[in-house]
Protein backbone atom coordinates (compact mmCIF):
# COMPACT_ATOMS: atom_id res chain seq x y z
CA UNK A 1 0.00 0.00 0.00
CA UNK A 2 2.83 2.31 0.97
CA UNK A 3 4.45 2.04 -2.42
CA UNK A 4 1.27 3.00 -4.24
CA UNK A 5 0.81 6.05 -2.06
CA UNK A 6 4.40 7.04 -2.66
CA UNK A 7 3.97 6.61 -6.43
CA UNK A 8 0.84 8.76 -6.44
CA UNK A 9 2.37 11.53 -4.37
CA UNK A 10 5.54 11.53 -6.46
CA UNK A 11 3.52 11.76 -9.66
CA UNK A 12 1.37 14.62 -8.40
CA UNK A 13 3.83 16.73 -6.46
CA UNK A 14 7.50 16.09 -7.12
CA UNK A 15 7.45 14.74 -10.65
CA UNK A 16 4.45 16.66 -11.91
CA UNK A 17 4.07 15.84 -15.59
CA UNK A 18 3.56 19.39 -16.72
CA UNK A 19 5.60 21.40 -14.30
CA UNK A 20 8.68 19.29 -13.96
CA UNK A 21 8.67 16.79 -16.83
CA UNK A 22 7.30 19.13 -19.50
CA UNK A 23 4.87 16.61 -20.93
CA UNK A 24 1.57 17.90 -22.22
CA UNK A 25 2.61 21.53 -22.52
CA UNK A 26 0.38 22.18 -25.55
CA UNK A 27 -2.92 21.62 -23.70
CA UNK A 28 -1.42 23.26 -20.63
CA UNK A 29 -0.87 26.50 -22.50
CA UNK A 30 -3.76 26.16 -24.90
CA UNK A 31 -6.71 24.99 -22.85
CA UNK A 32 -6.00 26.55 -19.48
CA UNK A 33 -7.69 29.85 -20.22
CA UNK A 34 -10.95 28.87 -18.57
CA UNK A 35 -11.38 26.76 -15.50
CA UNK A 36 -14.11 24.49 -16.84
CA UNK A 37 -12.27 23.61 -20.06
CA UNK A 38 -9.14 22.98 -18.01
CA UNK A 39 -11.00 20.56 -15.77
CA UNK A 40 -12.74 18.81 -18.68
CA UNK A 41 -9.50 18.35 -20.56
CA UNK A 42 -7.70 17.02 -17.49
CA UNK A 43 -10.46 14.54 -16.68
CA UNK A 44 -10.29 13.25 -20.23
CA UNK A 45 -6.52 12.95 -19.88
CA UNK A 46 -6.80 10.96 -16.64
CA UNK A 47 -9.35 8.66 -18.25
CA UNK A 48 -7.29 8.01 -21.37
CA UNK A 49 -4.02 7.71 -19.46
CA UNK A 50 -5.30 4.96 -17.18
CA UNK A 51 -7.01 3.00 -19.95
CA UNK A 52 -4.10 3.25 -22.34
CA UNK A 53 -1.57 2.11 -19.75
CA UNK A 54 -3.83 -0.81 -18.92
CA UNK A 55 -3.81 -1.79 -22.59
CA UNK A 56 -0.20 -1.04 -23.51
CA UNK A 57 1.40 -2.76 -20.53
CA UNK A 58 0.38 -6.33 -21.49
CA UNK A 59 1.08 -5.50 -25.13
CA UNK A 60 4.63 -4.55 -24.23
CA UNK A 61 5.13 -7.85 -22.44
CA UNK A 62 3.84 -9.62 -25.52
CA UNK A 63 6.22 -7.68 -27.79
CA UNK A 64 9.18 -8.35 -25.52
CA UNK A 65 8.43 -12.07 -25.37
CA UNK A 66 8.51 -12.25 -29.13
CA UNK A 67 11.67 -10.18 -29.51
CA UNK A 68 9.77 -7.29 -31.04
CA UNK A 69 10.67 -4.70 -28.42
CA UNK A 70 11.78 -2.24 -31.08
CA UNK A 71 8.19 -1.90 -32.29
CA UNK A 72 7.21 -0.33 -28.97
CA UNK A 73 6.84 3.25 -30.18
CA UNK A 74 4.83 2.39 -33.29
CA UNK A 75 2.54 -0.04 -31.50
CA UNK A 76 1.93 2.26 -28.55
CA UNK A 77 0.98 5.31 -30.57
CA UNK A 78 -1.29 3.31 -32.84
CA UNK A 79 -2.97 1.56 -29.95
CA UNK A 80 -3.52 4.86 -28.17
CA UNK A 81 -4.92 6.48 -31.30
CA UNK A 82 -7.28 3.57 -31.93
CA UNK A 83 -8.25 3.42 -28.28
CA UNK A 84 -9.13 7.10 -28.11
CA UNK A 85 -11.26 6.72 -31.19
CA UNK A 86 -12.95 3.68 -29.68
CA UNK A 87 -13.61 5.46 -26.40
CA UNK A 88 -15.09 8.36 -28.29
CA UNK A 89 -17.48 6.14 -30.25
CA UNK A 90 -18.49 4.12 -27.20
CA UNK A 91 -19.13 7.17 -25.09
CA UNK A 92 -21.16 8.79 -27.84
CA UNK A 93 -23.37 5.75 -28.12
CA UNK A 94 -23.78 4.61 -24.53
CA UNK A 95 -22.97 7.48 -22.17
CA UNK A 96 -23.92 10.64 -24.04
CA UNK A 97 -23.73 12.81 -20.94
CA UNK A 98 -20.10 11.89 -20.36
CA UNK A 99 -19.43 12.32 -24.06
CA UNK A 100 -20.78 15.83 -23.87
CA UNK A 101 -18.44 16.65 -21.04
CA UNK A 102 -15.25 14.97 -22.27
CA UNK A 103 -15.84 14.10 -25.91
CA UNK A 104 -14.58 17.29 -27.45
CA UNK A 105 -11.21 16.86 -25.79
CA UNK A 106 -10.66 13.30 -26.90
CA UNK A 107 -9.34 13.87 -30.43
CA UNK A 108 -6.81 16.32 -29.02
CA UNK A 109 -5.50 13.72 -26.63
CA UNK A 110 -4.36 11.28 -29.29
CA UNK A 111 -1.27 13.32 -29.97
CA UNK A 112 -0.76 14.44 -26.41
CA UNK A 113 2.75 13.59 -25.32
CA UNK A 114 1.65 13.09 -21.72
CA UNK A 115 -0.35 10.00 -22.67
CA UNK A 116 2.35 8.35 -24.77
CA UNK A 117 4.88 9.52 -22.21
CA UNK A 118 3.19 7.85 -19.29
CA UNK A 119 2.84 4.52 -21.08
CA UNK A 120 6.51 4.50 -22.05
CA UNK A 121 7.69 5.69 -18.64
CA UNK A 122 5.66 2.98 -16.89
CA UNK A 123 7.82 0.49 -18.73
CA UNK A 124 11.19 2.20 -18.51
CA UNK A 125 10.69 2.78 -14.79
CA UNK A 126 10.14 -0.94 -14.37
CA UNK A 127 6.73 -0.67 -12.71
CA UNK A 128 4.50 -3.70 -12.29
CA UNK A 129 1.08 -3.63 -13.94
CA UNK A 130 -0.69 -2.30 -10.88
CA UNK A 131 2.04 0.21 -10.07
CA UNK A 132 1.84 1.39 -13.64
CA UNK A 133 -1.89 1.96 -13.37
CA UNK A 134 -1.46 3.84 -10.12
CA UNK A 135 1.30 5.93 -11.68
CA UNK A 136 -0.90 6.78 -14.66
CA UNK A 137 -3.72 7.81 -12.40
CA UNK A 138 -1.40 9.89 -10.25
CA UNK A 139 0.16 11.56 -13.28
CA UNK A 140 -3.30 12.37 -14.58
CA UNK A 141 -4.28 13.90 -11.27
CA UNK A 142 -1.03 15.85 -11.28
CA UNK A 143 -1.99 17.12 -14.73
CA UNK A 144 -5.37 18.18 -13.34
CA UNK A 145 -3.80 19.96 -10.38
CA UNK A 146 -1.38 21.88 -12.58
CA UNK A 147 -4.09 22.80 -15.08
CA UNK A 148 -6.50 24.03 -12.42
CA UNK A 149 -3.84 26.01 -10.60
CA UNK A 150 -2.66 27.58 -13.78
CA UNK A 151 -6.18 28.39 -14.97
CA UNK A 152 -6.57 30.36 -11.75
CA UNK A 153 -3.32 32.19 -12.37
CA UNK A 154 -4.32 33.03 -15.90
CA UNK A 155 -7.66 34.45 -14.89
CA UNK A 156 -5.73 36.91 -12.73
CA UNK A 157 -3.43 37.68 -15.64
CA UNK A 158 -6.38 38.86 -17.72
CA UNK A 159 -6.84 41.91 -15.57
CA UNK A 160 -3.23 42.50 -14.60
CA UNK A 161 -1.23 45.42 -15.90
CA UNK A 162 1.48 43.67 -17.88
CA UNK A 163 4.53 45.35 -19.41
CA UNK A 164 4.02 45.63 -23.15
CA UNK A 165 6.89 43.41 -24.19
CA UNK A 166 5.61 40.54 -22.07
CA UNK A 167 1.99 40.64 -23.17
CA UNK A 168 0.45 37.51 -24.59
CA UNK A 169 2.44 34.32 -24.68
CA UNK A 170 5.61 35.48 -22.84
CA UNK A 171 3.77 36.44 -19.64
CA UNK A 172 1.94 33.13 -19.72
CA UNK A 173 5.26 31.32 -19.82
CA UNK A 174 6.74 33.43 -17.05
CA UNK A 175 3.64 32.72 -14.97
CA UNK A 176 4.08 29.02 -15.70
CA UNK A 177 7.67 29.35 -14.55
CA UNK A 178 6.54 30.73 -11.20
CA UNK A 179 3.88 28.03 -10.84
CA UNK A 180 6.53 25.44 -11.53
CA UNK A 181 8.84 27.13 -9.02
CA UNK A 182 6.25 26.59 -6.31
CA UNK A 183 6.26 22.87 -7.10
CA UNK A 184 10.04 22.75 -6.68
CA UNK A 185 9.35 23.21 -3.00
CA UNK A 186 7.93 19.70 -2.88
CA UNK A 187 11.17 18.03 -3.93
CA UNK A 188 12.31 15.58 -1.34
CA UNK A 189 8.91 15.61 0.30
CA UNK A 190 7.86 12.11 -0.70
CA UNK A 191 11.20 10.60 0.27
CA UNK A 192 10.86 12.41 3.58
CA UNK A 193 7.45 10.94 4.28
CA UNK A 194 8.27 7.37 3.34
CA UNK A 195 11.85 7.24 4.57
CA UNK B 1 -0.92 30.53 -51.01
CA UNK B 2 -1.59 32.76 -53.97
CA UNK B 3 1.85 32.72 -55.54
CA UNK B 4 3.99 29.68 -55.82
CA UNK B 5 7.08 30.02 -53.74
CA UNK B 6 10.45 28.94 -55.00
CA UNK B 7 11.99 25.91 -53.42
CA UNK B 8 14.49 28.09 -51.60
CA UNK B 9 11.66 30.14 -50.13
CA UNK B 10 9.99 26.96 -48.89
CA UNK B 11 13.24 26.10 -47.19
CA UNK B 12 14.00 29.52 -45.72
CA UNK B 13 10.55 30.28 -44.33
CA UNK B 14 11.06 27.73 -41.57
CA UNK B 15 14.17 29.48 -40.32
CA UNK B 16 12.70 32.83 -39.32
CA UNK B 17 9.37 33.81 -40.77
CA UNK B 18 7.56 30.65 -39.75
CA UNK B 19 9.96 29.31 -37.17
CA UNK B 20 8.05 26.38 -35.70
CA UNK B 21 8.92 27.14 -32.09
CA UNK B 22 9.13 30.90 -31.95
CA UNK B 23 6.45 31.85 -34.46
CA UNK B 24 4.03 28.92 -34.68
CA UNK B 25 4.50 27.83 -31.05
CA UNK B 26 4.64 24.14 -31.88
CA UNK B 27 6.69 21.45 -30.23
CA UNK B 28 6.87 23.24 -26.91
CA UNK B 29 7.38 20.07 -24.87
CA UNK B 30 10.80 19.12 -26.29
CA UNK B 31 11.75 22.79 -26.43
CA UNK B 32 11.38 23.02 -22.69
CA UNK B 33 12.41 19.53 -21.70
CA UNK B 34 15.57 18.89 -23.69
CA UNK B 35 17.23 22.28 -23.49
CA UNK B 36 18.87 21.77 -20.12
CA UNK B 37 22.17 21.60 -21.96
CA UNK B 38 23.32 22.69 -25.39
CA UNK B 39 24.35 19.16 -26.27
CA UNK B 40 20.97 17.57 -25.65
CA UNK B 41 19.29 20.51 -27.40
CA UNK B 42 21.35 19.91 -30.54
CA UNK B 43 20.74 16.17 -30.32
CA UNK B 44 17.00 16.63 -29.99
CA UNK B 45 16.85 19.23 -32.76
CA UNK B 46 18.77 17.11 -35.23
CA UNK B 47 16.85 13.92 -34.43
CA UNK B 48 13.56 15.72 -34.94
CA UNK B 49 14.87 17.35 -38.12
CA UNK B 50 15.88 13.99 -39.60
CA UNK B 51 12.47 12.52 -38.81
CA UNK B 52 10.78 15.61 -40.20
CA UNK B 53 12.62 15.54 -43.53
CA UNK B 54 12.18 11.79 -44.02
CA UNK B 55 8.53 11.73 -43.06
CA UNK B 56 7.78 14.78 -45.20
CA UNK B 57 9.38 13.08 -48.20
CA UNK B 58 7.54 9.78 -47.71
CA UNK B 59 4.18 11.35 -46.91
CA UNK B 60 4.38 13.65 -49.86
CA UNK B 61 5.33 10.74 -52.14
CA UNK B 62 2.31 8.80 -50.85
CA UNK B 63 -0.09 11.73 -50.80
CA UNK B 64 -2.10 10.47 -53.76
CA UNK B 65 -2.33 6.93 -52.39
CA UNK B 66 -3.45 7.75 -48.85
CA UNK B 67 -7.24 8.13 -48.58
CA UNK B 68 -7.97 11.45 -46.92
CA UNK B 69 -10.23 9.91 -44.27
CA UNK B 70 -7.50 7.83 -42.70
CA UNK B 71 -4.63 10.16 -43.44
CA UNK B 72 -3.79 11.04 -39.83
CA UNK B 73 -3.23 7.41 -38.74
CA UNK B 74 -1.19 6.85 -41.90
CA UNK B 75 0.95 9.88 -41.15
CA UNK B 76 1.44 8.68 -37.59
CA UNK B 77 2.63 5.26 -38.77
CA UNK B 78 5.14 6.81 -41.17
CA UNK B 79 6.42 9.18 -38.51
CA UNK B 80 6.59 6.46 -35.87
CA UNK B 81 8.58 4.30 -38.28
CA UNK B 82 11.21 6.97 -38.76
CA UNK B 83 11.29 7.77 -35.06
CA UNK B 84 12.01 4.11 -34.35
CA UNK B 85 14.87 4.15 -36.87
CA UNK B 86 16.37 7.29 -35.33
CA UNK B 87 15.87 5.83 -31.85
CA UNK B 88 17.75 2.65 -32.77
CA UNK B 89 20.57 4.60 -34.42
CA UNK B 90 20.97 6.92 -31.44
CA UNK B 91 20.90 3.97 -29.05
CA UNK B 92 23.58 2.17 -31.03
CA UNK B 93 25.97 5.00 -31.83
CA UNK B 94 25.28 7.78 -29.31
CA UNK B 95 24.30 6.00 -26.09
CA UNK B 96 25.15 9.08 -23.99
CA UNK B 97 22.68 11.18 -25.97
CA UNK B 98 20.10 8.42 -25.65
CA UNK B 99 20.39 8.57 -21.86
CA UNK B 100 20.13 12.35 -21.94
CA UNK B 101 17.01 12.48 -24.09
CA UNK B 102 15.38 9.49 -22.43
CA UNK B 103 11.65 9.32 -23.02
CA UNK B 104 11.67 12.43 -25.19
CA UNK B 105 13.30 10.53 -28.04
CA UNK B 106 10.32 8.22 -28.70
CA UNK B 107 8.08 11.19 -27.97
CA UNK B 108 9.20 12.81 -31.23
CA UNK B 109 6.25 10.83 -32.64
CA UNK B 110 3.80 13.18 -31.01
CA UNK B 111 5.81 16.32 -31.71
CA UNK B 112 3.18 18.57 -33.25
CA UNK B 113 5.68 20.12 -35.64
CA UNK B 114 6.10 16.88 -37.54
CA UNK B 115 2.45 15.89 -37.74
CA UNK B 116 1.58 19.52 -38.35
CA UNK B 117 3.88 19.79 -41.35
CA UNK B 118 2.62 16.49 -42.70
CA UNK B 119 -0.94 17.71 -42.49
CA UNK B 120 -0.38 21.30 -43.54
CA UNK B 121 2.29 20.86 -46.18
CA UNK B 122 3.56 17.44 -47.17
CA UNK B 123 0.09 16.07 -47.80
CA UNK B 124 -0.50 18.70 -50.46
CA UNK B 125 2.86 19.45 -52.06
CA UNK B 126 5.43 17.76 -54.26
CA UNK B 127 8.27 15.68 -52.86
CA UNK B 128 11.03 18.23 -53.46
CA UNK B 129 9.03 21.07 -51.96
CA UNK B 130 8.14 18.96 -48.94
CA UNK B 131 11.76 17.99 -48.43
CA UNK B 132 12.79 21.66 -48.57
CA UNK B 133 10.00 22.57 -46.18
CA UNK B 134 10.98 19.78 -43.77
CA UNK B 135 14.65 20.73 -43.88
CA UNK B 136 13.88 24.40 -43.22
CA UNK B 137 11.48 23.64 -40.40
CA UNK B 138 13.89 21.11 -38.91
CA UNK B 139 16.78 23.56 -38.95
CA UNK B 140 14.52 26.31 -37.57
CA UNK B 141 13.51 23.98 -34.73
CA UNK B 142 17.15 23.09 -34.06
CA UNK B 143 18.15 26.78 -34.01
CA UNK B 144 15.42 27.63 -31.52
CA UNK B 145 16.53 24.74 -29.32
CA UNK B 146 20.17 25.84 -29.59
CA UNK B 147 19.25 29.36 -28.45
CA UNK B 148 17.29 27.99 -25.50
CA UNK B 149 19.86 25.34 -24.62
CA UNK B 150 22.76 27.80 -24.92
CA UNK B 151 21.16 30.35 -22.60
CA UNK B 152 20.13 27.76 -20.05
CA UNK B 153 23.45 25.92 -19.94
CA UNK B 154 25.42 29.15 -19.82
CA UNK B 155 23.40 30.66 -16.98
CA UNK B 156 22.57 27.44 -15.18
CA UNK B 157 25.95 25.72 -15.26
CA UNK B 158 28.36 28.37 -16.55
CA UNK B 159 29.31 26.03 -19.36
CA UNK B 160 28.71 25.56 -23.07
CA UNK B 161 28.83 22.06 -24.51
CA UNK B 162 30.45 20.98 -21.26
CA UNK B 163 33.31 23.51 -21.41
CA UNK B 164 33.60 26.09 -18.67
CA UNK B 165 32.80 29.49 -20.20
CA UNK B 166 31.94 31.75 -17.32
CA UNK B 167 34.75 32.12 -14.75
CA UNK B 168 34.29 29.66 -11.93
CA UNK B 169 34.21 32.46 -9.40
CA UNK B 170 30.69 33.28 -10.61
CA UNK B 171 28.38 30.75 -9.02
CA UNK B 172 26.04 29.25 -11.65
CA UNK B 173 22.31 29.82 -11.24
CA UNK B 174 21.11 26.25 -11.12
CA UNK B 175 17.48 27.36 -11.34
CA UNK B 176 17.94 27.91 -15.09
CA UNK B 177 18.63 24.22 -15.63
CA UNK B 178 15.61 23.25 -13.55
CA UNK B 179 12.02 23.31 -14.78
CA UNK B 180 11.07 26.88 -13.81
CA UNK B 181 14.12 28.22 -15.65
CA UNK B 182 12.92 26.45 -18.79
CA UNK B 183 9.58 28.23 -18.77
CA UNK B 184 11.22 31.52 -17.87
CA UNK B 185 13.88 31.44 -20.60
CA UNK B 186 11.26 30.38 -23.14
CA UNK B 187 9.08 33.31 -22.09
CA UNK B 188 11.91 35.79 -22.47
CA UNK B 189 13.09 34.35 -25.79
CA UNK B 190 9.49 34.51 -26.97
CA UNK B 191 9.25 38.16 -25.93
CA UNK B 192 12.39 38.93 -27.93
CA UNK B 193 11.05 37.05 -30.95
CA UNK B 194 7.78 38.98 -30.69
CA UNK B 195 9.69 42.24 -30.53
CA UNK B 196 11.65 41.36 -33.66
CA UNK B 197 8.46 40.33 -35.42
CA UNK B 198 6.78 43.53 -34.39
CA UNK B 199 9.61 45.59 -35.83
CA UNK B 200 9.02 43.91 -39.15
CA UNK B 201 5.30 44.53 -38.87
CA UNK B 202 4.36 40.90 -38.33
CA UNK B 203 1.78 39.81 -35.78
CA UNK B 204 2.88 38.40 -32.46
CA UNK B 205 3.16 34.67 -32.00
CA UNK B 206 -0.23 33.33 -30.97
CA UNK B 207 -0.62 31.06 -28.04
CA UNK B 208 -3.22 28.76 -29.41
CA UNK B 209 -2.61 28.66 -33.10
CA UNK B 210 -5.20 26.09 -34.06
CA UNK B 211 -4.50 26.69 -37.72
CA UNK B 212 -1.16 24.95 -37.47
CA UNK B 213 -2.42 22.22 -35.18
CA UNK B 214 -2.78 18.87 -36.94
CA UNK B 215 -5.89 18.03 -34.96
CA UNK B 216 -7.69 21.25 -35.87
CA UNK B 217 -9.99 19.49 -38.29
CA UNK B 218 -11.35 17.07 -35.71
CA UNK B 219 -11.15 19.41 -32.74
CA UNK B 220 -14.17 21.26 -31.55
CA UNK B 221 -12.66 23.61 -29.00
CA UNK B 222 -14.12 26.48 -30.87
CA UNK B 223 -13.98 29.10 -28.14
CA UNK B 224 -10.36 29.93 -28.73
CA UNK B 225 -10.07 29.62 -32.46
CA UNK B 226 -12.68 31.77 -34.09
CA UNK B 227 -9.89 33.52 -35.88
CA UNK B 228 -8.70 30.23 -37.24
CA UNK B 229 -12.14 29.49 -38.65
CA UNK B 230 -12.08 32.78 -40.50
CA UNK B 231 -8.63 32.10 -41.85
CA UNK B 232 -9.73 28.69 -43.03
CA UNK B 233 -12.72 30.20 -44.77
CA UNK B 234 -10.50 32.73 -46.46
CA UNK B 235 -8.19 29.97 -47.58
CA UNK B 236 -11.11 28.04 -49.01
CA UNK B 237 -12.43 30.95 -50.99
Amino acid sequence: MKIYLSIILTAILTNNYILSKFLGICPFLGVSKKLNTAVGMSLAVIFVMVISSAVTYPLNTFLDNHGLGYLQTIVFILVIAALVQLIEITLKKYIPSLYKALGIYLPLITTNCAVLGVTILNITEGYTFLEGLVNSFGSGVGFLVAMVMFAGVREKLETADIPKFLQGLPITLVAASLTSLSFLGFSGLVEGIFA
Amino acid sequence: MAEKKTIFQEFSKGLLKENPVLRLVLGTCPTLATTTSLESAIGMGLSAAIVLVCSNIVISALRKVIPSKVRIPCYIVVIAGFVTIVQMLVKAYLPALNDMLGVYLPLIVVNCIILGRAEAFAGKNSVIRSAADGLGMGIGFTCALIIMGGIRELLGAGKLLGFQVLPETIPPMTIFVLAPGGFFVFGIVMACANRLAEKKGKPKAELHSCCSCPMAASCSLKDSDDKCENEKKEAAE
